[in-house]
């Protein structure tokens, strides 16, 4: 580690990781479940495809944190044998897959987060975190012209449509905050060159998502005093299924294989 | 070790890589058999062992890609056919691979089988943000071509269709 310009406990790396691994898990299987019930074929594939991404992004990180953690435990063993309160993921992803247009609103507020995060995280001090960074902006940048695309559809489409994102953005909105508060442990990582400082990203994602909106004619939500946790463990109501049906089986029948 | 020994054991390294790629040639794409995965561009380095094993770096097209694991398997099977053991495979995310990895004779090949191979060069900055581009139907090369779906039966591919012949297409996407 003597190539980190600054030293860094690894249990601060490691939450990090997860932080990333879990909040693509969480969404990958969100997608997951609208495999064979998208309005369209074509958007089966679209959902299904942004959610292979998705959790394969998971995999290469939760198998990093798994190396740093150095105790022996696998990737399986992160997804499917954590709690509820272990997970780390935003809450923003565990939110409902909704209505179609819950579902895109969801992804594009992600997706344009993502992009501007790994924009930065490729150039991380962390040489494995800036590689998955780099490998995974490709395909987020992809995902992303697929989600704003429908947005801009579904905002200056019908005026059903149009009331439908609208309110789908004024439910979400609120959960942005947490891509961007900065608490001492986010100042830490900032500092020692693992993470990109969050103000950068927020403005970059901000400029980006209000470009969006204007196009897709849908108002931008005010930023309100509500806040969650879910990066510090704490989950809105519906993480709690989400796990329960995606660890049923290896919690069922510990070891089980293909 | 003389100088004879060193020039030997070098020779036999190179042998011995150059029959590892001979073997990689063969093993297909599980999900676009008529190309290889030496076409497709992921094979990164082939190293000869000390114990007469070699050393392969794979770099995985989509973080996600199912066929990853299958190509895994495929290469410790025909490398092990050819004698060649025992097999390390290393996973290079580092550079990224993208679809201009793949070979001019890749691109042939798609294109033959029915794939439109990617239009442009990802690396090349003045390509970045560009969202348009005609591609050519691959069974008539009519320019009348849209796109049907950005995303395909593979994470690789997209969904076109040409409006002079009417057939619908594949697309390998720049990534």
């Amino acid at each position: 580690m003597s190539a980190q310009p600054r030293a860094l406990p690894s249990e601060a790396r490691i939450d990090y990781v997860l932080q990333l691994a879990d909040s693509n898990l969480i969404l990958g299987q969100q997608l997951g479940a609208l495999v064979g019930h998208a309005p369209a074929l074509e958007e089966d594939l679209g959902i299904a495809n942004t959610a292979l991404d998705l959790i394969g992004q998971a995999r290469h990180l939760y198998s990093y944190a798994a190396e740093v953690e150095g105790r022996g435990r696998t990737e399986d063993d992160f997804a499917f044998l954590r709690a509820e309160r272990d997970y780390r993921n935003l809450a923003l992803v565990e939110q409902p897959n909704g209505d179609f247009g819950q579902t895109i609103v969801r992804q594009v507020l992600f997706d344009a987060w993502q992009l501007e995060l790994y924009e930065r995280l490729q150039h991380s001090s962390d040489r494995r975190l800036a590689a998955i960074a780099a490998k995974g902006l490709k395909e987020t940048r992809y995902h992303f012209r697929y989600s704003g695309s429908w947005l801009v559809r579904l905002g200056d489409g019908t005026a059903e449509s149009h009331a439908r994102v609208q309110a789908a953005l004024e439910r979400l909105w609120p959960f942005t905050r947490e891509l961007f508060d900065e608490d001492d442990a986010d100042r830490e990582l900032a500092v020692a060159g693992l993470t990109p400082a969050l103000p950068a990203v927020e403005r970059a994602w901000s400029d980006r998502v209000s470009a969006l909106l204007a196009e897709a004619t849908l108002a931008r939500p005010a930023n309100t005093p509500f806040r969650w946790f879910g990066r510090r463990g704490v989950h809105t109501e519906h993480l709690g299924y989400i796990l329960a049906e995606m660890q049923h089986l290896p919690r069922t029948y510990p070891g089980a294989r293909w | 070790m003389n100088a004879v020994a060193d020039t030997f054991a070098a020779t036999s390294g190179a042998a011995l890589e150059a029959r590892a790629w001979a073997a990689l040639a063969e093993v297909e794409d599980p999900e676009i058999p008529v190309l290889s995965i030496v076409d497709l561009g992921i094979i990164r380095h082939v190293r000869a062992g000390a114990d007469g094993g070699v050393e392969i770096g794979l770099a995985p097209t989509y973080s996600g890609c199912p066929a990853t694991e299958v190509i895994r398997a495929s290469v410790e099977a025909a490398l092990g056919s050819a004698g060649l053991a025992p097999v390390a495979i290393q996973e290079v995310l580092s550079p990224p691979w993208t679809s201009d990895w793949i070979s001019p004779a890749g691109r042939d090949k798609l294109e033959r089988y029915g794939i439109a191979p990617p239009a442009e060069s990802v690396s090349s900055p003045r390509q970045i943000g560009r969202a348009h581009v005609a591609l050519n139907c691959p069974r008539c090369g009519s320019e009348r071509t849209r796109e049907l779906s950005r995303f395909g039966s593979t994470p690789c591919k997209a969904l076109h269709r040409c409006d002079e012949c009417l057939e619908p297409f594949e697309y390998f996407k720049c990534i």
